[in-house]
This record gives structure tokens, sequence and C-alpha cells, in this order.
């Protein structure tokens, strides 16, 4: 199970490096939010893919599957969605201000040339 | 046990929300933030005197023992650190009445300043390296919404590019953490202190502390600082004092908490890369001072020396060094806050951040030239002022490590912030001033300027002074009662030397 985990993590980084280095203020977010999925599956792999049963008392089981891994990826998850919203709305508020959504690309329209 | 502890967040945290509710009440919420600004110091006192009689205080959320639940610790570094904050914070506060402008007070400016404290107490206080992370988010949310508001060119531009930044230092942060659990199976920072002594630092545990420095130095601006001028130079001044004393001290401060605590088992490997990290920041950050000439990168650049120099002592790590670097963290916070308070009110003064459109000012404005002199020599680290306790614990701590030439950079970083400050006071103070055809820059260097209302200006040129002579009372304080301080900061140093005081004090209970 974990050499599946581990492709799919490569592959989100590496779909996620690849867009961030794009110039597109778009398909970097994107990317940002593919590479935090991927940091999420790597917390959930390397935690340890158990089979246990659900950590709750008193289900009559020995071996329980180790509940912290999620509590790590809920936060996280939280966070990178208001960031990740965040980051579109301030990219469409750079885009209507700026009339580019390239990082650093030339400014078209706008209020007048400043440097 | 101690409740106090939750107080430095708690504090900022329900000022921040409850400012949220007086949108339109500008003179209610500056009160409030006000008030807020002085219970905090109150409440970092109290957390400092507490330590010192009593060592150090945790605090266990929820009722959870250590190693299963979160846990606030302040030790003696966290709780000057944590009083710094305050002070600077403050000042800050008092210096945004003047300078922010109504547009910005009115979208909730307050609030977003109160909730970045929060991030900063916190990150100050926790014991936990995930709940670190949160409080990190906390912070750098706020410094998302700070570096926006306002909205205008220069900022959409470069907030982009530091929200990119911080958004993927924080992702490898996670996966550091997800390392970290499952080589050693805790988070507790006492617990995985303990495992790591016990398990030996080896090749993989080297990977993973490697992996937090990168986090932390592309936070903290050390070496990985290639985003810092810029972004720090698009906010308004009030702003950037608040990033420029706060933000990079969060990232050293954790630096040196993990490298003291959890990592300290391999000094020879992480020191080292910390102790060329640190150099190449003073080299680097040195010329940039020089070469520049307009004031807010000068002022960026001198936040990057003085990160390099605190990495320095880090990275020497003998006890004299880890005094060293609690006393200068301390000064550093509050005398960068009094650095960009100062060229905030020398930038508006002259009405151009070029050095080359100023001069004379000192007929004008003796007290702000004065001071920004005092600074210099502060920040060089001249006796009678802060600076000059923590350099000489830092430098002689790296001569007894015999590192001779990462202090002789050290030494020659400090020149290059004394030349590249009275390059500021010479140019901009004395000399002629220059004809008054330059006007056309104004309203584009000056955003904060366009918003104020003109008739107030004699008041608000006041309100910045209290925030400035706060400032340089601090600043003398700090350097005249550096002695009766240092008895704080060797007990700060002592925790840090000595990570199983940390240790029991956490997980012995």
């Amino acid at each position: 199970m974990e050499w599946i985990m581990a492709i799919a993590i490569g592959a989100l980084f590496m779909i996620g490096v690849y867009l961030i280095l794009t110039k597109s203020l778009l398909r970097v977010i994107l990317g940002t939010s593919l590479l935090t999925h991927g940091v999420h599956l790597l917390l959930l792999t390397m935690a340890g893919l158990k089979r246990g049963a659900a950590p709750v008392l008193g289900s009559g089981s020995d071996s329980y599957t180790d509940p912290l891994p999620q509590a790590l990826i809920l936060t996280s998850i939280v966070i990178s969605f208001g960031v990740t919203a965040l980051f579109f709305v301030l990219a469409y508020r750079a885009y209507q201000t700026r009339g580019t959504d390239e990082i650093d690309g030339e400014e078209v329209g706008g209020k007048g040339a400043e440097s | 046990m101690n409740n106090l502890l939750v107080l430095p967040v708690l504090l900022p945290l329900s000022i921040a929300v409850l400012l949220m509710f007086f949108r339109e009440k500008i003179v209610l919420q500056r009160m409030i933030g006000l008030i807020g600004g002085i219970a905090n110091i109150a409440v970092a006192l109290a957390v400092v005197f507490k330590v010192r009689g009593n060592g150090i205080q945790t605090l266990h959320l929820g009722g959870w023992a250590p190693p299963y639940g979160i846990v606030f610790v302040a030790d003696m570094f966290a709780a000057l650190l944590l009083l710094a904050a305050a002070v600077t914070g403050l000042a800050v506060l008092i210096y945004s009445f003047s300078s922010i402008g109504r547009e910005r007070e009115r979208h909730y400016y307050y609030s977003f300043f109160h909730f970045l404290l929060v991030g900063v107490y916190g990150s100050f206080l926790t014991g936990d390296i995930f709940n670190l992370f949160v409080f990190f988010e906390v912070m750098l949310i706020s410094s998302y919404a700070l570096i926006t508001l306002g909205g205008d060119k220069k900022q959409l531009r470069e907030a982009p590019k530091y929200l990119l930044i911080n958004i993927l230092s924080s992702t490898l942060f996670v996966a550091a953490v997800a390392y970290l659990y499952a080589a050693v199976g805790t988070l507790n920072m006492a617990h995985l202190s303990l495992r790591i002594a016990e398990a030996g630092q080896g090749g993989v545990l080297n990977v993973i502390a490697v992996l937090f420095l990168i986090v932390f130095s592309l936070k903290a601006g050390l070496f990985l600082f290639f985003w810092l001028p810029g972004a720090y130079g698009a906010p308004p001044f009030a702003v950037r004092a608040l990033f420029g004393a706060l933000l990079t001290k969060v990232g050293l401060y954790a630096i040196i908490r993990t490298f003291t605590l959890i990592f300290p088992g391999d000094p020879s490997f992480t020191h080292g890369w910390i102790a060329w990290m640190a150099a190449a920041t003073m080299i680097l950050g040195g010329i940039g001072a020089v070469a520049y000439r307009d004031i807010p990168r000068i002022l960026n650049y001198n936040v990057l020396i003085g990160v390099g120099f605190v990495a320095f002592g880090l990275a020497s790590a003998t006890r004299d060094s880890l005094d060293g670097v609690a006393f200068y963290m301390l000064h550093d916070i509050i005398a960068k806050g009094w650095m960009f308070v100062l060229g905030g009110m020398l930038i508006s003064a002259a009405g151009t951040d070029r050095l080359d459109g100023m001069g004379g000012l000192i007929r004008r404005r003796p007290g702000l030239g004065w001071m920004f002199f005092i600074l210099a020599l502060a920040l060089t680290g001249i006796p009678p002022l802060s600076g000059f306790a923590g350099k000489v614990l830092i430098v002689r701590g790296g001569l007894e490590d015999g590192m001779l030439t990462l202090t002789l950079v050290a030494l020659a970083s400090s020149l290059l912030t004394l030349y590249s400050l009275i390059k500021i006071f010479r140019e901009a103070f004395w000399g002629t001033e220059p004809d008054s055809d330059r006007d056309q820059n104004r309203a584009e260097e000056l955003p904060v300027d366009t918003h104020k209302s003109k008739p107030s200006e004699s008041l608000n040129g006041g309100i910045a002074n209290i925030s400035a002579i706060l400032l340089l009372v601090v600043v003398i304080v700090l350097g005249v009662g550096a002695n009766g301080l240092l008895g704080f900061t060797s007990q700060a140093g002592e925790t840090l030397a000595n990570p199983g005081l940390y240790i029991e004090a956490v997980l012995g209970e």
C-alpha cells in the first residue's frame, strides 16, 4: 500500500512544483494547492497506514489506528483552504489593478506607469 | 501549571475580535488597542517575574498531560521575548495612529494587528511543534492581510510573491513534521528532545533537522532572504516595523528553540550549516545595506544583518554566546521596531525615500535627527546603548569556540551597519536642502500620506514622536540597566544551554 502512496505523493509534488514554476498566478495557486495535498498524503503515509480498529475506547479491539495524523491533517487542510481562498482573491485583485496575472509581469493599463 | 500563560494569547485575541464590532468608531478602536497593548506589557512583565522567581512555567491546555496534550511553556527566553514583543507592539501601535491612514483603520487594520500579535506570542509560548506551525500560520495569515491592506500597486505586486514563499515554507514545515513524527513518534518538543537524545542524532534525524532549518530560515530571512527586501518594501512603515521587529525574530526564535532543544546532538553538522548561513547573511546583508541609496532598502538589509548576527551566536552555542543571543534578540526586536518608526518619520518629513532628494533636515527636525544618530550607535553596539552587551557576549562566545573568521565577519558587519546608517544621517540631516522640484514623486512614494487628512498633521507628528521616544527610552534603559538585565538573560541562556531543565519542567511533574 505504501508504494502506491509514495508514487501518488511524488506525482503531486512533481505537478505542484511544475505549476509553481510557471508564470501565471492562477497556475501557481493551483500548484500550491496540489503541493499541500501531497504533503497531507505524506503525513498520512509517514505515520503508518495501519489497518486497526477506530481509536474509540471500549470498542473491544486490540490494535488501534493512530488518530493523531488525521487531527494534524485536518488542521492543515483547514489552514491551506483558507490561505488558498485568500490567495485567489488576492490574485484576482492584483489582476484587476495591474492588468496582468503574471508574477513580476509587465503591468498593462491601470493607473499609469510606476516603477 | 499556571493559567497566567494563556493570557498573552487570549488577550490580543479577544481584543482583535472585539475590534471587529467597531468598524466605524476609529477613536474607540485606538483606545481599545492602546489599553490592550498596555495590558499585554503588564501580563508579559508578570510572566517574566514569575519565571524569575519560580523557574520555568508550564500550562497543560485542556488538562492533558504533556506527551499527549498541547503544552504552553514559558522559560526565561520566551518570557523576555514576549516582553520585548509587547513593548514594540505598543510602540508600533501608537505609531500607526498617526501614519496608517483612515482607510486602513476602517478596514480592520487594528484587528489584523492584534491577530498578528496572537501568532507571535503563541509561537514564543508553545511547547508543541505542530502547535508552533498553527501559531506560525495565525501570524502569517495576519501578515498576508497586513501586507495587502490598502491594495496599491506596489503592494499587489509584492504580496503574491510573499504569500507564495510563505505557503511553500509552510508546506515544507508540515512535511518536516511528518518525517519527524514518523521517526520518533511524538510532537511535544521536550519529549522529542528526550527521544532524539535516546536514539542518537544520526543520518535521518540530521536530514530532518536541515529541513526544519530551511523552513525556519525562509521565515527568518537567514540566508534564504531573497524575498525579504522586496516584500518588506511594500506595506506602510508601521507594518514594516511590525514585520521587521517581530516576524523575522519569530523565525529566529524557532531556529534557536529547535536547535538548542530538539537537535543539539550533532553540532558539528547542524551548527556548521548555521554558521555558514549566518556568515553569508551578514556579508550579503552588509553589502546590500551599503550599496543601496533608497532608505527602505537600507533598512531592510539592516534587518538581515541582525538576523545573521543572532544566528552566529547560535552557531557557536557556548554558554556566553547563548546569553548573548537572548540579550541581543531582546535588543534587536526593540531597535528594529524603532528603526522602522524613525525611518517612516524621516521619509514623511522629507517627502521622498531617495537619499539624493534629501538634505538639511536637521534644521526642521533636530529631535528626529539625533534619535536617528543614537539608533545608528545602538545598532552598532556602542557601550551605553542596548546593542553592546549582547554583541560582547556573542563575540566572546564566538572567540571561545574558536570561530575566528566568523567573529571577524560579525564585527565587520557591525561596521557596515554603522556606515549605512550614518550615511542616511549625514545625507538626510546635514547638507543643503534640495530644491522643491521633486514634488511629482511625492504622491506615488507615499501612499500613506495621500489618505491622511492634512489639518491634523502636527498632531500626527506628536503621536509619532511619542512612539519614537518610548522606544528611545527602552533602548537606553536596556543599555544602562544591562547589568541588572544580565541576570535575566543568563537565566535564559542557562535553559538554552541545558535542555534538561526544559525537559524536566515539562515532563517532570
